[in-house]
């Protein structure tokens, strides 16, 4: 046997059987094996599901889909960062691995967290654009290419959440929306055709648990996996709700 | 259209700098006043304490907005979560250390009050005496070189926040420049600060 298939790497998972028990940490050892990343070594313990202490142990739970960084599925702490399982590589990692969920949302079992709120959250702040009607609405108006480009990176958005496990102001005493929903704001607000219904997402995100409730830790930025410039956005989204405050207050026929 | 919720942060931003920011300004300015001697601080003071309406000026400029931004302050700092030892980003250390500066204020800002203010109004003269006979216990002194660092980087923090909050810094550069400006701010007060301190002693 070669020197790299006797090599094991370890993880440590923090584990729990449901949304309401307690969690509990276990440690597995993987064989190495080149080029492997978080999931890879997730496979390995499913397929031989032993802890470090030779005990047998039920596999652990994590979710996983697009594995290329585009889904947003399989986000989850590692090494107390929160990141993609499929784009962490394995010897880019210090070791031990820690495993942890992203605890900001509710844990449904091990490494699986319930992500709902963050939909809502998009719901709540109109994050689409209406084209349906009674009749053909014909084409809308144009997007400068530029002006494309530039919208493409924010719409890079996967909903992963790490920008919520990062926020301090997202956690159980605040409702705050946290950084993902509100960016997607200055996405539909930048489209032409979405600008149309631009003052009813400013309003959605000046209501409670909305834009204000961010503290500007700006940690959300440094952890974006897909480099989407969220403070910059939440700055830009505080001008345009002044403006819109200030049109709300003092206008007559702005809406 | 606007809920509460947004107008009352809006407002706690606003005010942190106008008035009460502005107030701390003219507070240290006067209080600077003492490294000329006693009877340039004393001329400050008594110059504050004549102004007219005081006690309307007082009431609507310093204590009203200094309570609305306390209380406030307050329910934000224990609604968030303090996590600089997973995230040691140097803008998560500002975000700490601004909400543990204010509950400390919070704390100064009453003994502050009623050693000065509240005891001036039960009859004690304010002037450069109380202040030097405060300071010349080295505990308390401590007490005060800290309560003035807190309020000026409270304060300073306080400025850039209020720039973005209100939507002036955008763009990340605009902000860091903001940063470099709030930091000379930091030491340019917090020099005004210090220095008017130690000429009570």
């Amino acid at each position: 046997m070669s020197e790299a298939t006797s090599k094991t790497i370890r993880l440590i998972i923090t584990r729990q059987e449901g949304p309401k028990s307690a969690p509990y940490e276990e440690s597995f050892d993987v064989p190495y094996r080149p080029n492997m990343n978080v999931i890879s070594a997730l496979m390995a313990i499913r397929r031989h599901p032993v802890t470090s202490k030779g005990e047998q142990t039920s596999a652990p739970q994590w979710e996983m889909n697009c594995l290329e960084e585009v889904c947003g599925a399989c986000s989850m702490v590692i090494n107390g960062r929160p990141r993609q399982a499929c784009t962490a590589l394995i010897d880019k990692l210090d070791q031990p691995i820690h495993l942890k969920p992203m605890r900001t949302f509710p844990v449904v079992r091990d490494l699986v967290v319930d992500r709902s709120r963050m939909f809502d959250a998009l719901k709540k702040v109109k994050a689409w654009i209406p084209i349906d009607g009674t009749y053909d609405l014909g084409p809308g108006p144009r997007m400068a290419e530029n002006k494309r480009q530039w919208a493409y990176e924010l719409s890079k958005c996967m909903t992963c959440g790490c920008c919520l496990e990062a926020c301090p102001n997202v956690n159980s005493k605040s409702d705050f929306m946290g950084p993902a929903p509100l960016s997607q704001v200055r996405l539909f607000n930048a489209h032409p055709t979405g600008a149309m219904n631009k003052a009813e997402r400013l309003h959605a995100i000046m209501g409670s648990g909305g834009l204000a409730s961010c503290g500007n830790s700006q940690n959300c930025v440094e952890v974006c996996p897909k480099g989407i410039p969220l403070t910059t956005s939440i700055a830009a989204l505080n001008r345009e709700t002044v403006v819109q405050g200030f049109r709300d207050f003092f206008g007559s026929d702005y809406i | 259209m606007a809920a509460r919720d947004y107008v009352s942060h809006r407002l706690h931003s606003l005010i942190g700098v106008i008035p009460v920011g502005l107030f701390l300004v003219v507070h240290l300015t006067v209080n600077f006043q003492a490294t000329k001697g006693a009877g340039a601080f004393n001329q400050a003071a008594a110059f504050m304490e004549h102004l007219p309406y005081l006690l309307f000026l007082e009431v609507f400029l310093i204590y009203l907005p200094l309570l609305f931004h306390a209380v406030f302050g307050v329910y934000l700092a224990f609604t968030s979560t303090y996590t600089v030892n997973q995230y040691g980003f140097l803008r998560n250390w500002y975000y700490a250390i601004q909400r543990f500066t204010g509950l400390f204020l919070v704390i100064f800002l009453a003994w502050h009050i009623w050693e000065t203010r509240i005891a001036m109004a039960l009859g004690t003269p304010l002037n450069y005496d109380l202040m030097a006979t405060i300071l010349s216990n080295h505990a308390l002194f401590i007490f005060y070189v800290i309560g003035v660092l807190s309020a000026v980087f409270h304060f300073s923090n306080g400025v850039w926040a209020f720039c973005v909050h209100w939507g002036i810094l955008v763009s990340p550069k605009s902000q860091k420049i903001g940063t470099y400006a709030v930091l000379i701010l930091f030491l340019l007060l917090g020099f005004v600060g210090i220095r008017a301190l130690f000429a009570f002693v």
